[in-house]
Formats: structure tokens, C-alpha cells, sequence
């Protein structure tokens, strides 16, 4: 057994673990240690690893979400960092954590890392909070709601003609039907695809099926690098190629219809180097998958989403992770050997991760 | 492996208490453009990009280098955001600085920054909630009872710091980007100023500044191949360490957190260093209070505990004078941009080692610590530099 | 419009309005109820048997659930304090006034609390204090349902037996 050689990086890393909770509408009970704590507690129990096992640990959320400073402060009690730890925390969704994380990995003196994302979009109005992450000067004082922009997006799409309202149903369509095998997942059922496009529009062309689901979750991973991955489980998803990048804020400095910064992302981790079996794509808006599909060049051969992707779960902060976690679980269940993980994070797609996992064939 | 890193271009905006000739955009292209000047490079020749600064609500923009991108000059290439509370500064440069030693970049832009002028970081720190009682205190309240602590354990005399207060004050006068110049410092002036969070004086505790600092980071090559170009130094990276440990448990050693105590040993081992007073030239140490000198001396291991107010109260760390000097920047008692006062201390404590500090150079330094902390003392971040490589 | 008329905008204020709910959590619901009833309600690790109250939902050191719920006695030690003279936006205390950190009798941590009924000059480590909570119909789940804490008259504590607490 031996690890394929990555593409961006000099040192074999593997995802070998994964948790996540249940995404649902509301955690009203529990808060963020306490909806985090199971879910680090079972991404441990998997590995058959503890917190002393770890060399590094580092986490994506962000304090917006909570309405309060320092969210990730209180979250840290949920691992329980005693004697101190190596520890550091992203402003960003985790998939970026489990970078940082692989960076460090890189070097040769640690082994072992744990990634953690979480996010509660119930707590406040979403889409207000997220007008905050807009130009304050020109942008965030008009307060324009996330559907909006996305269906500016979806506009810029269609009118170009790179895909139609059809596709948009038969996305979420596919979505909610994988969904069904998916016990995490929030939006779970089998309905026809005629049936979504009767659907009255949410903001126009966006109907309400091509929307993510308002979600509370949180969710873990474990890196391994080395030989040392083969300790943890059978077949390593080997991360072969990493890279992410980011474009203007400005929506009218770039083609809405089009993902740059994912082909970037997607050229450099290697995506076009071997076939790919599965994709884990983070476009939480049905068009966005069009677009994030489109820019990595994923044919019609490669199944999107298996877990139901963010249009079955949206956890804010950990969505991007997920993708990551679960593209892994289909390397060691052995229904893949070469999958695509994607992650994004900002307005309307404007930064971008790819990474490619590999399994031993 | 850990391929050697060096800083090779520094900057940093002029810090004040209101920056209002320029936006977020125009306060961090200020530092970064500074140091990219000093590296001789232009934004196109940068490979990557991480920022960092404290909580978004002390600005009111969420991720608010989502905006910045384009002013950084981070379109098309990677972007990190760090948040580690007050220690941020300086763990965003350790992120920068291991994008380097892990080979996976070799030009890395790093920008810290806070506009506190631009919201209210008081409001935004005491978000009311029903588990926390409504006395407002503030940070100094939060330090005060432990500074109290401290000099009952240790038996300093009350005014050690307020001797803190008025050397990191007197060493600000030499850097003109310091916040607070005041030239006619005294003990007399700081003892006068009103006591705001009793045993702390007003003159005792730090500013709330606008500010940005940057650093460009370089892979061994590069860091050579520029140095011969600009003429100037490259400061080696000698080791980097992060460390946390919970905000509250049952018997914390607030005084004394074994968290920085782990971290400093780390670093140290990374340079080998086993007598920091005598094998660093200089360190630049995150003291926003001033009794956190002489507790971060003893946390650092420059004395052992109880020993460091001696030292503080010997002159030893004072630029003029002393063997060990601290903060001779002016330190974060001078100058306070939140997200940045880590970033600062890292940096200046770069400038030392490439004999670039100006008139608060301490002759001949070639090995200096660069620290910060965050939080209630429970995150910390350091780095050590110097001008040989190691 | 001439050049002249344009000067240049050095601020834009943007008032931000955002409501959030609280999610208190399984664990911290039950010490904000105990506030309701007047009672002060911790809760035990499971694995090192230390007593934390508040409880924020896990153990910081050990990262697990403490379950074991413990009711605490209004009675407890300043170990350490300061006295605030900084006036804020919104403060409702007469300045100056005294924070201390509290070590409930039978806690394992202690927590920030107002001083009252001492003056400014004779408050030290390891004061002894009381609770004093507010009137029935005013008590409420949140800390503000202790109005303050006050000397008890009892000798102060011994400096060893809260050294480890400051």
C-alpha cells in the first residue's frame, strides 16, 4: 500500500475521519458546544483517536451568525483543550480549517489534525446578516437579501442561455431524492420534477426549490498524514490536489455567469488529470451548481451531490467541510476511488476551494 | 520538511485614534504597499494573501476581506482569513509564514489591521446576555482582578507599573507610527491619571488606534535573491508556535497560563534557545496592560516567578540601558490597533534583527522574540527571528 | 456642479439593526432557571468531579457533558477584585463601583459579581460575601436576578484555601 502522490504538495495527507450532526431547521436546545461536542466526541470514536492524539486543531465559523464576539472562544470548550493544544480558527467556512490545517501537515512534524465547523442560521435573519458581508460603502447599506443576488446570478445564467429553469428543478429534484439515503439531511423526498416548476418564484427566476435550506449543524473531520493513515482506516481518501482562490467583490466587475476562481482551484488540484467518480459540490443555490460544475469540467458521466449536497443540508460554516467529509466517505466505502470536493465561501461564489481525493485502486 | 522562511518586506500605517482620511481599503493598502516597497516587489509578484483581524464586530463588516480582495491584490490567488482573538496578529503571520515553510508558496502577503473608529468595539464586546451580569467593565476589568492577583502572589511594589507606563511611553517617542507620543511622560503623570479599573491607572493601560501592519514572506530563495536587489536584510525565521488552553476552568493559572508557558518553550526549542535573557537581543511582547510586563517576563521564562518585577523595576528592560529591552516600540501601550498589535510585535520585532528600527534600534540585535496573546490570556502566538539564518 | 462642490465624504454612517435569539443550551438553562428561583445551580464533571457554575454545556479541560446537577449556597469568597471607575454607554452603576470575582462556597470557579455595601477602600481578598437576590416578582432567568453581593461579617478566608481560584 502506498499513497498516490499528490499533485500540490510534497506530503501524502488523508481524510480519516468524519462526523457531522443532523442539519435541521432549528437546534433550539442545544447551543454550539453543546451541538458540536457529539459530533467531535463520534469524529474521535471513528478514529479511535482522542484529543491527545491531535498535533494540530483548527476550526472555520463565524461570530455574525451568533450576534456575539468571539464564537469560536466557546466553542473550543466543546474539545476540551487541556494541557493546550496547537489550536488556531479561520473567519471562513472549515473547508478553508482543514487547509490551514494540510498546510501545517505539509512539513513533516506534525501528523495528525482536527478540523471542526459550525453555524446556526436560525438564530438570526440570514439573509440580513449576510447583506453584512457586502462593500459597506456602496453595497451593505442597501441591505439586498441573499436570494436576490443569487437570482441576479441565476439571471446572468439564463439569459446567456448556460442552462434553463428545467435543469435548476431537476437539480434539487436529484437533490432531495439522495437525500433520502442521507439520515443528516434536512430536505428529503421524491418529487417530480413538473411538480417544482409549478412552484410560485421566491424572487424570480429563482423558485422556492432552487433555495438551500436555513440549517443548524456542525461537523468534524480528522487529517492523517502518512502511513499513519492506514492505522485509522482502510482506505484513505488521500488528498491529492488542494487549492483555492478568490475573485472581486465587485458583481459588476465579474461574469456572474461564469466561476473563475473555481477553474483556478480546480486546474491547480488536478482535477482534469484522471477521471472523477463523484463531485461533493458546494453551490448552495440550484444555478450555482450549474456554474461550479461547469467551471471544474465535470461531465455528465460524474455523479453530483450523492449526500444531497447543500441543497438537502446548509450549514453555515460547515457546508463547505461536509463536502469534504462526505466525498471521503465514498472513497472508503469503496463507491469511489477519485472524487471532487468543493467549497465557497463569500457572495455570489466569489472564493473557491477544490480538492481531489484519492483512494488506492 | 520546514523549508527556511524570512521577512522580507515590512510597513505599517501611521496609528491614531481616528484614521479618517482613509477607508478599511485605504488603511491596509497604506502598510501593505509599504512593505511591498521594501521587498521590491509589486502586487503581482505575490502568491498569496492572509488576513487577519479581530472580531468583525469591532468594524461592523462581516468577513470583511471579502471587500478587501481587491484592494489587497488577492484576486485570482488564495485568500485566508485568521480570527484568534488578540493573539490574531501574530498567528496570521505564523499562517503566512507556514504557507512558506511548507513549499507550498514562496512570496506571501500578510495584513493586519483594525479601524476601531469606525464602530464601537466597547459595544461590540458587551453583547448583553442573560448568564453574564451587566457591570460593563470593559477589558481593563476583565485584567484588573488578575493584575491584583499577581502582585499579591509576587509582593511587587504598586508602582512597577506605572514604571512599565512610562518606559514603553518614553521608547514610543523614537517611533514616529506610534499612537501616543507624549513627551512629557512622567511617573507623576501616570500616578495622576485618573485610576480607571483600580489597581490600573488611565496611563497604565493601552489606546484604541486605527492601524495596519503588513509583512511580505519569503522562501529562502527568494528571500536572498530580493535582499541582494533592495540591499536590505531579510529576518530569518527561527521558529513559530501557537497555543491555547480553555477560557475558564477550575484552577486556571490566570496569572501565569500554562498555554504561553508551553508556547514559549516550544518556540524557544525551535531556536534553540535555552536562556531567552541572554540569547534574545530584544523582544516585543503584547503588554496592553501595563503589569503585564512584568508577568510575561516571568511567563516567558526571562526570571523565574516572582522575579518579574525586579526585573522591570532594574531597568533591564529598557532600551536605554538595559540587557533585555521590551517593547522598545513603544509596545501595545502606545499603540493599539486590535487585529494588528500582534502583527506589530512580530514585525517589529523583524525590524530589530535586520537593524531597520530606526532610532529605537537596539545596537546590534540579530535574535528577537515577537509575541501576542489573546482573549483572557488563554490563545498566544510567537515567533522568534534573527539575522542569521538557523 | 462644479469641483468645488464636491468635498470630499469622509464618513457614511450606516445604522445596522440585527435580532438574534439566544440559544441558552440543555446545561446553562438549568442555571439560568435556578437564577429564577433565586438559587444558584452548577453542575459536575462526570470525569474530574470539578464544579462549574455558570456551566457553558461541556467540561472546558475534558470537552464532555456534566449531567450531575448541583445546587450551590448563596454564600462564597472574593478572591480577587478591581474597582471599575470607567464611565460606559449604558452603565446603571454609580461609579465607582466593585467587580469581584466570586468562588461560590463548594464551586470550583468563580464568576464576576457586583460588590455593594462595603466601601470602596475596605474591600480585599478573600472578603466573605452573601448573595442578596432581587424581590420575588422581580427574579428572572439571568444573572440580573442578584442584585449584589455583600460581606457576611465572617472572617476572611484563608489566601490558600482559594489560591487555586483566581
Amino acid at each position: 500500500m502506498s499513497a498516490p502522490k499528490p499533485v500540490v504538495g510534497n506530503r501524502p495527507v488523508a481524510i480519516c475521519s468524519f462526523a457531522q450532526s443532523p442539519s435541521l431547521r432549528r437546534v433550539d436546545q442545544a447551543n454550539e458546544v453543546e451541538m458540536l461536542m457529539p459530533v467531535i466526541a463520534e469524529v474521535f470514536a471513528k478514529a479511535n483517536m482522542t484529543k491527545d492524539d491531535m498535533g494540530f486543531i483548527c476550526s472555520g465559523s463565524t461570530d455574525y451568525l451568533i450576534g456575539g464576539p468571539f464564537s469560536f472562544v466557546m466553542a473550543l470548550d466543546a474539545v476540551g483543550v487541556w494541557p493546550p493544544k496547537s489550536e488556531s480558527h479561520v473567519e471562513m467556512d472549515a473547508a478553508w480549517a482543514l487547509y490551514e490545517a494540510w498546510v501545517q501537515l505539509q512539513e513533516g512534524v506534525i501528523d495528525t489534525a482536527l478540523v471542526y465547523g459550525f453555524g446556526k442560521s436560525s438564530l438570526g435573519d440570514l439573509s440580513r446578516v449576510l447583506a453584512m458581508q457586502l462593500d459597506p460603502y456602496t453595497m451593505g447599506p442597501l441591505w439586498p437579501d441573499q436570494v436576490s443576488l443569487a437570482a441576479l446570478q441565476a439571471r446572468a445564467l439564463l439569459d446567456r442561455g448556460l442552462s434553463t429553469e428545467q435543469e435548476f428543478a431537476e437539480i434539487a429534484a436529484r437533490s432531495r431524492h439522495d437525500a433520502l439515503k442521507n439520515p443528516n439531511a434536512q430536505v428529503r423526498n421524491e418529487i417530480p420534477v413538473a411538480e417544482l416548476l409549478e412552484e410560485a418564484y421566491a424572487v424570480s427566476p429563482l423558485r422556492r426549490h432552487t433555495l438551500p435550506p436555513l440549517s443548524d449543524a456542525a461537523a468534524a473531520v480528522i487529517l492523517v498524514a502518512g502511513d499513519r493513515a492506514y492505522d485509522v482506516v482502510d482506505r484513505p481518501a488521500w488528498i491529492t490536489g488542494i487549492d483555492h482562490r478568490v475573485e472581486t467583490h465587485a458583481f459588476g466587475a465579474r461574469d456572474l455567469a461564469v466561476s473563475t476562481s473555481t477553474a483556478m482551484a480546480a486546474k491547480i488540484a488536478g482535477v482534469g488529470n484522471g477521471p472523477v467518480d463523484i463531485a461533493e459540490l458546494h453551490g448552495p443555490f440550484a444555478p450555482q451548481e450549474v456554474i461550479v460544475r461547469q467551471a471544474i469540467g465535470l461531465d455528465d458521466s460524474v455523479t453530483i451531490n450523492p449526500s444531497g449536497g447543500p441543497l438537502a443540508a446548509n450549514p453555515m460554516m460547515a457546508a463547505g467541510l461536509i463536502r469534504m467529509g462526505e466525498a471521503a466517505s465514498r472513497i472508503w466505502d469503496g463507491s469511489a476511488t477519485r472524487a471532487v470536493a468543493h467549497a465557497t465561501s463569500g457572495p455570489l461564489l466569489q472564493q473557491n476551494l477544490v480538492c481531489v481525493l484519492e483512494g488506492e485502486s | 520538511m520546514t523549508e527556511r522562511c524570512a521577512v522580507i518586506g515590512i510597513g505599517q500605517t501611521y496609528h491614531k485614534a481616528k484614521r479618517e482620511d482613509v477607508s478599511i481599503a485605504g488603511l491596509v493598502r497604506e502598510a501593505a504597499r509599504a512593505a511591498l516597497d521594501d521587498a521590491g516587489m509589486d502586487w503581482g509578484d505575490i502568491d498569496a494573501v492572509v488576513v487577519g483581524k479581530a472580531p468583525d464586530m469591532f468594524e461592523g463588516i462581516m468577513m470583511p476581506e471579502l471587500y478587501l480582495a481587491s484592494a489587497l491584490g488577492a484576486v485570482g490567488k488564495p485568500m485566508l482569513r485568521v480570527h484568534t482573538a488578540g493573539s490574531v496578529g501574530g498567528s496570521t503571520a505564523i499562517v503566512a509564514a507556514h504557507l512558506v515553510q511548507s513549499g507550498i508558496h514562496k512570496r506571501v502577503l500578510t495584513v493586519a489591521f483594525e479601524k476601531q473608529s469606525d464602530s464601537d468595539a466597547m459595544w461590540a464586546l458587551s453583547v448583553p446576555r442573560p448568564f453574564s451580569a451587566p457591570l460593563l467593565a470593559g477589558a481593563g476589568g476583565y485584567f484588573a482582578p488578575i493584575i491584583r492577583a499577581y502582585m499579591h502572589r509576587s509582593g511587587a511594589p504598586n508602582d512597577v507599573g506605572m514604571k512599565v507606563a512610562v518606559k514603553d511611553r518614553l521608547q514610543a517617542l523614537k517611533n514616529p507610527y506610534a499612537h501616543l507620543h507624549l513627551p512629557d511622560i512622567s511617573l507623576k503623570m501616570v500616578e495622576e491619571s485618573i485610576m480607571l479599573w483600580d489597581p490600573l491607572h488611565y496611563l497604565e493601560s493601552c489606546p484604541s488606534s486605527d492601524g495596519a501592519a503588513a509583512m511580505v514572506i519569503a522562501s529562502e530563495d527568494v528571500a536572498e535573491s530580493t535582499s541582494k536587489v533592495t540591499g536590505r536584510p531579510p529576518a530569518w525565521v527561527h521558529g513559530t508556535a501557537m497555543r491555547s488552553e480553555p477560557t475558564m476552568f477550575a484552577g486556571r493559572n490566570q496569572v501565569n497560563p500554562q498555554a504561553g508557558r508551553d508556547c514559549a518553550k516550544d518556540v524557544y526549542a525551535q531556536a534553540g534557545i535555552t536562556n531567552p535573557r541572554q540569547q534574545l537581543d530584544c523582544a516585543e511582547v503584547y503588554v496592553p496592560f501595563s503589569w503585564y510586563e512584568p508577568m510575561w517576563l516571568e511567563n516567558l521564562g526571562f526570571c523565574d516567578e516572582g522575579d518579574g518585577w525586579k526585573l522591570t523595576e532594574s531597568g533591564a528592560t529598557a532600551l536605554d540601558g538595559g540587557d533585555i529591552p521590551w517593547n522598545c516600540s513603544g509596545g501595545v501601550l502606545s499603540s493599539n490597533p486590535i487585529g494588528a498589535s500582534g502583527m506589530l510585535r512580530f514585525l517589529e520585532a523583524a525590524l530589530q534583527v535586520r537593524n531597520m528600527a530606526g532610532e529605537h534600534q537596539v545596537e546590534g540585535a540579530s535574535r528577537a522574540l515577537g509575541h501576542a496573546y489573546g482573549g483572557g490570556s488563554q490563545f498566544f502566538s510567537m515567533w522568534v527571528v534573527g539575522s542569521d539564518k538557523r | 456642479m462644479t469641483e468645488e462642490n464636491l468635498a470630499p465624504v469622509t464618513m457614511l454612517s450606516t445604522p445596522i439593526r440585527l435580532d438574534y435569539d439566544f440559544t441558552a443550551g440543555l446545561a446553562q438553562s438549568k442555571t439560568l432557571a435556578g437564577y429564577a428561583q433565586g438559587k444558584f445551580i452548577g453542575q459536575r464533571c462526570p470525569k474530574c468531579k470539578q464544579v462549574y457554575v455558570p456551566s457553558g454545556g461541556s467540561c472546558p479541560t475534558d470537552g464532555v457533558a456534566m449531567d450531575e446537577v448541583v445546587e450551590l449556597p448563596n454564600t462564597g469568597t472574593v478572591t480577587t477584585y478591581c474597582i471599575v471607575n470607567v464611565p460606559f454607554a449604558g452603565q446603571s452603576i454609580e461609579l465607582p463601583y466593585i467587580c469581584g470575582q466570586i468562588l461560590l462556597d463548594g464551586a470550583n470557579i468563580s464568576f464576576m459579581g457586583l460588590l455593594q455595601e462595603i466601601p470602596t477602600d475596605e474591600v480585599r481578598m478573600g472578603l466573605r460575601v452573601e448573595a442578596v437576590w432581587v424581590p420575588e416578582d422581580e427574579l428572572g432567568p439571568n444573572l440580573s436576578s442578584v442584585k449584589y453581593f455583600r460581606p457576611t461579617g465572617e472572617p476572611d478566608a484563608d489566601y490558600e484555601t482559594f489560591k487555586e481560584y483566581l
